[in-house]
């Protein structure tokens, strides 16, 4: 296969490779397309090297992440960053206040930190009563958090629409609408069947950027849309059809409002 | 430590300074606006390196949990070579911690790399593509496996990656020198499986 015999070609094969990668500076550059023009062995070197890098480079070589590692690195950061919150003093509070200051040191030498602070936040979610719609949302939002954090975002993953509709016959007594939003930024990741409100729902779950959007829908009767922002948390709920929406998402305010508006459209 | 990899790694031991309490969430949100995207890069270079889609799976979640807390640290440049270097030392303790354990285990002790077992891809990428179909791209995929791991990687990062020489230097902590006649040799070697590869001779 090697046709380089020339000796002197030999020892241009690292400025060969250097040529085809735009490493060189202008003047070797432009000796080495004078040797070229001259050499049609290293000629055909660097065809037959460019021609490979072609077929390497092609974007399906390249492994994508799946959506699970996707929706688990994101939920990892949220942990890493609540732990942030919970064990780091801000830093007017680090120098004064030596109690305090013994407590986080105290704190810090624990590793199960981030856990207990995740934990923490379930519990209160769960176990912390409010008015009705505080508890629905709380559910809510702790429904989409357990659905990043466990392996399981989708039970139906495909962004194929015609997939996920029928996917949920016979799993609940109601026909969700199922649409595709890749062409306006919110690609559909696939979908589950989840328990809010003392209810199976449908879940459908979409993409903005790295954010999950998950979708919880059920029968129940008209009422006003609203918005609501919990932990930095967006959740918007509307209803359409006699079915309820509701969505849920760390993707910012202005994101949501475009997606219902090209969900709903 | 070479200069390059303390710049890159400068960050890891100032943790305690650079995040605190009220700067964490602005943090996060940087974090996931700069460093996320190259989620699919990281997977990809991962697996490449490991030969194993579950590994690199963990080796991906263990690399962005401490690149999000380096991430403080984090002075700038390319935002894809500083994940890359976390993403190639993570591979390296697993690799360590395999070792470990197949110690215990039957023969294969004596190298990381060449197992049969690797090239058998151990997860469905997408729902779409698990369709069993032998394209061009597996064909690429299976003759870059079978390199030897210091060869793959430097292929990896030059041609799917397009990394400049320095950036490559910069991840593998080698010399640029070595860089570049492991890159000359990668391509000799991959040229050679390629060209006596059935799946090209039907190309």
């Amino acid at each position: 296969m090697k046709t380089l015999s020339d000796a002197a070609c030999t020892e241009r094969s690292l400025m060969l490779h250097g040529f085809i990668d735009g490493e060189l500076d202008a003047a070797h550059s432009l000796e080495f397309e004078q040797h070229l023009a001259a050499c049609p062995q290293c000629a055909a070197e660097v065809a037959k090297y460019r021609a490979m890098k072609r077929v390497i480079g092609k974007s399906d070589v390249r492994w994508r992440a799946t959506d699970a590692l996707r929706a688990q690195v994101l939920a990892a950061v949220e942990r890493e960053a609540s732990a942030g919150r919970a064990a780091y003093p801000a830093p007017w509070q680090a120098q004064p206040a030596p109690r305090r200051f013994d407590l986080y040191a105290f704190i810090r030498q624990w590793s199960f930190v981030p856990t207990l602070a995740a934990l923490a936040a379930m519990l209160f979610l769960v176990v912390l009563p409010g008015q009705h719609q505080g508890t629905l949302e709380d559910e809510l939002l702790a429904s989409h958090i357990r659905s990043l954090q466990v392996d399981h975002l989708t039970d139906v993953a495909t962004s194929d629409q015609h997939t996920v509709k029928p996917w949920f016959n016979g799993k609940i007594d109601f026909a969700p609408p199922v649409v595709d939003l890749a062409s306006s930024g919110f690609p559909l990741v696939g979908g589950r069947v989840d328990y809010v409100g003392g209810r199976v729902v449908a879940a459908l779950v979409y993409r903005r950027h790295g954010h999950i959007i998950n979708v919880f829908i059920w029968p129940a009767p008209p009422g006003d849309a609203t918005t609501a922002m919990r932990d930095g948390y967006n959740l918007a709920n509307w209803s359409n059809d006699g079915l309820a929406f509701w969505a849920v998402t760390d993707a910012s305010a202005d994101d949501l409002a475009k997606f219902r508006a090209a969900f709903d459209k | 430590m070479s200069k390059v990899e303390s710049r890159l790694f400068a960050s890891s031991t100032s943790r305690q300074e650079t995040i605190t309490g009220p700067a964490v969430d602005e943090l996060a949100q940087r974090f996931r606006q700069s460093v996320l995207p190259e989620l699919d890069a990281a997977y990809s270079f991962a697996r490449f390196l490991c030969k194993d889609g579950d590994a690199a799976h963990d080796i991906v979640q263990d690399a962005f949990v401490k690149a999000f807390r380096a991430y403080g640290g984090f002075k700038g440049g390319d935002v894809r070579a500083w994940v890359f270097a976390i993403v190639r030392n993570c591979y390296r303790d697993w690799m360590m911690a395999k070792r470990r354990v197949t110690r215990f285990e039957v023969t294969s002790i004596h190298e990381d790399d060449e197992s049969p077992l690797d090239a058998i891809a151990s997860e469905a990428d997408t729902p779409e593509t698990s369709l069993l179909r032998k394209t061009e791209a597996e064909a690429v995929r299976t003759v870059l496996m079978a390199l030897p791991r210091p060869l793959r990687e430097i292929l990896v990062l030059r041609e799917i990656e397009d990394l400049s020489y320095r950036d490559i230097a910069e991840i593998t902590t080698l010399p640029i020198g070595t860089v570049m006649s492991r890159l000359a040799r990668a391509r000799r070697e991959f040229a050679k499986s390629w060209s006596s590869d059935p799946a090209e001779a039907r190309a």
